[in-house]
């Protein structure tokens, strides 16, 4: 029991130690908490920003709709029977008319379009039906249901315009690789940058290490303090680029609200979540321990005691 | 306690520093080990802290070959015995108190033993009150007064030294000589490696004679009153 305690008292120590030996080269030891956070908050921004590209894409499946114009010189009762008739398709969702009177009144509510209308004798918008094909509907019978439609007599005009969206969703699924890629290497840069300012450490402390070794300190003894400096360096770091992270987002949140506004995407302000936060956190504290056992792994062997 | 065996080490460069010695140190001894610099006093010393490793003959320590004992397991061997250097090999940004107490930290113990300790061996090198001073600010036989101390801290059954007094004059020479030997009489087992043979003439304890890596005369010193059995 008390031995347990004295060994938990000498963790402590080294861990609270470690922690010192930092603040006793704040230059240094800031700067390096800054790459270390700055490395870990790239990939991890550049994740929030494509995840929100998703989102608002996702908020996109209503794209799915294509427009039917009919001819100007359809009548609304030809549009009706359309419609109905559109409404019993098995793959159609719903159906919906957006008669030229209609489309004229919120037409003339738009500043800009208004005035160009009050322009005009009549009324140019023509009859429009749009539809929502049903969630299972094929791609292939949508083809089909359109060629159909483009062939009435009454029908002027089919939109269906699908394509960038799926464009949009394959970029993202590069750009979510490219974050992946970017993350790898980016730790594993935290890896190497922990594990050459420890080695460094190692050699200023040279030593100090002999002396213990030959005061009989054992291998975990004398890698204790660096690990625990390994792993300072990670936590700082973590929450260094938590820091980093919620700040750019800040700062990108209102102009990508923008953009989704202007794409009539429903949007969520993008932010640090728990889960980004904790894998941020745990990821700059496992590089951090990585980094430190791999420099203590090849350089404390190496320091033996010259008598 | 130490038994050396016909024992043999040869460094790379293809010296022999040792050529089949063979030695016998009893518990609760004091033994000076003299000769030339080069005759392999610290080569010997080496041998029993692990620090080198025979390469032909057994080093027993408390009956165990510990020539063939693993990396591993020299921490727990070398922490039986306390090392008093010529350098001494205090750490330079530590206070004397905290080198002192080094040893009893890497031994794991706990704070309170650690603290009556270290205040009890500064009393015993008459270093009281400079606990909370740095090497650098004592002198050399202050500096070397404080390598002992840290040498019997932690209650070694074996204390060695290599040229403990090679940086002194010869009144402090025989000042340090003075602990040790008082170190002795509580029953710590001794071995000191010293060119000094003067000094050591003026003291008592057995004289192993070592020359060009061998063992050229054994015996006891002319004012000696304490020899082993």
């Amino acid at each position: 029991m008390n031995k347990l305690r004295t060994y938990l008292a000498r963790h402590a120590q080294n861990c609270i130690g470690a922690l010192g030996a930092m603040t006793r080269q704040p230059v240094a030891s800031s700067l390096t908490v800054a790459v270390i956070g700055i490395a870990l908050a790239m990939p991890s921004a550049l994740n929030v920003i494509v995840q929100s590209g998703r989102a608002v894409a996702g908020g996109w499946d209503d794209v799915r709709d294509f427009s039917v114009y009919l001819r100007p010189d359809a009548s609304i009762d030809q549009a009706i029977r359309l419609r109905d008739q559109l409404g019993e398709s098995r793959i159609i969702d719903s159906a919906r008319l957006i008669s030229a009177d209609d489309a004229l009144i919120e037409f003339q509510s738009d500043p800009e379009f208004g005035s160009l209308l009050a322009a005009l004798d009549s009324n140019p918008l023509p009859h429009t039906i749009v539809v929502r094909p049903s969630e299972d509907a094929a791609a292939i019978d949508l083809q089909e249901l359109e060629a159909g439609l483009s062939k009435r007599t009454d029908v002027d005009l089919v939109k269906l315009d699908t394509d960038w969206v799926k464009r949009l969703n394959a970029m993202l699924d590069l750009a979510r690789r490219g974050v992946l890629i970017a993350a790898i290497m980016l730790v594993g840069a935290v890896i190497v940058i922990i594990g050459n300012t420890i080695r460094l450490d190692i050699q200023n402390r040279r030593a100090e290490i002999e002396v213990t070794k030959l005061l009989g300190a054992s291998d975990g003894f004398v890698r204790r303090p660096f690990l625990y400096t390994g792993f300072w360096y990670g936590l700082l770091g973590g929450s260094f680029a938590l820091l980093l992270l919620g700040f750019s987002l800040w700062l990108l949140s209102e102009p990508m609200e923008r953009l989704a506004g202007l794409y009539g995407a429903a949007f969520e302000p993008p932010g640090v979540d728990g889960g980004t936060a904790l894998a941020i956190l745990l990821g700059g504290l496992l590089a951090g321990l990585g980094g430190a056992w791999s420099a203590v792994a090849r350089h404390l062997a190496a320091i033996q005691p010259k008598v | 306690m130490i038994r050396f065996d016909n024992v043999t080490k040869r460094y790379d460069r293809g010296r022999e520093a040792l050529s089949n010695v063979t030695l016998e140190i009893g518990a609760g001894e004091l033994i000076f080990l003299t000769g030339h610099s080069g005759a392999g006093k610290s080569t010997l010393l080496k041998l029993i802290a692990l620090i080198e490793r025979p390469t032909r003959g057994q080093v027993l320590f408390e009956g165990r070959n510990i020539g063939r004992l693993s990396n591993r397991a020299i921490p727990r061997h070398r922490r039986q015995i306390g090392m008093v250097f010529q350098d001494h090999k205090l750490l330079e940004d530590r206070t004397v108190a905290e080198n002192i107490a080094l040893p009893m930290i890497i031994a794991g113990y706990s704070q309170r033993e650690m603290r009556g300790r270290v205040r009890a061996a500064l009393d015993h090198v008459g270093l009281l009150d400079m606990e909370k001073k740095t090497p650098s600010m004592l002198s050399t036989g202050e500096q070397q007064r404080v390598g002992i101390a840290r040498a019997v801290v932690a209650r070694p059954k074996l204390l060695i030294a290599d040229e403990p007094t090679g940086n002194l004059d010869p009144e402090l020479s025989l000042d340090i000589m003075n602990l040790f030997s008082r170190f002795n009489e509580v029953g710590v087992t001794m071995l000191i490696a010293t060119h000094d043979i003067e000094l050591v003439n003026r003291l008592g304890g057995r004289r192993v004679v070592l020359d060009e890596g061998k063992v050229e005369s054994e015996g006891s010193s002319v004012s000696d009153h304490r020899s082993g059995p």
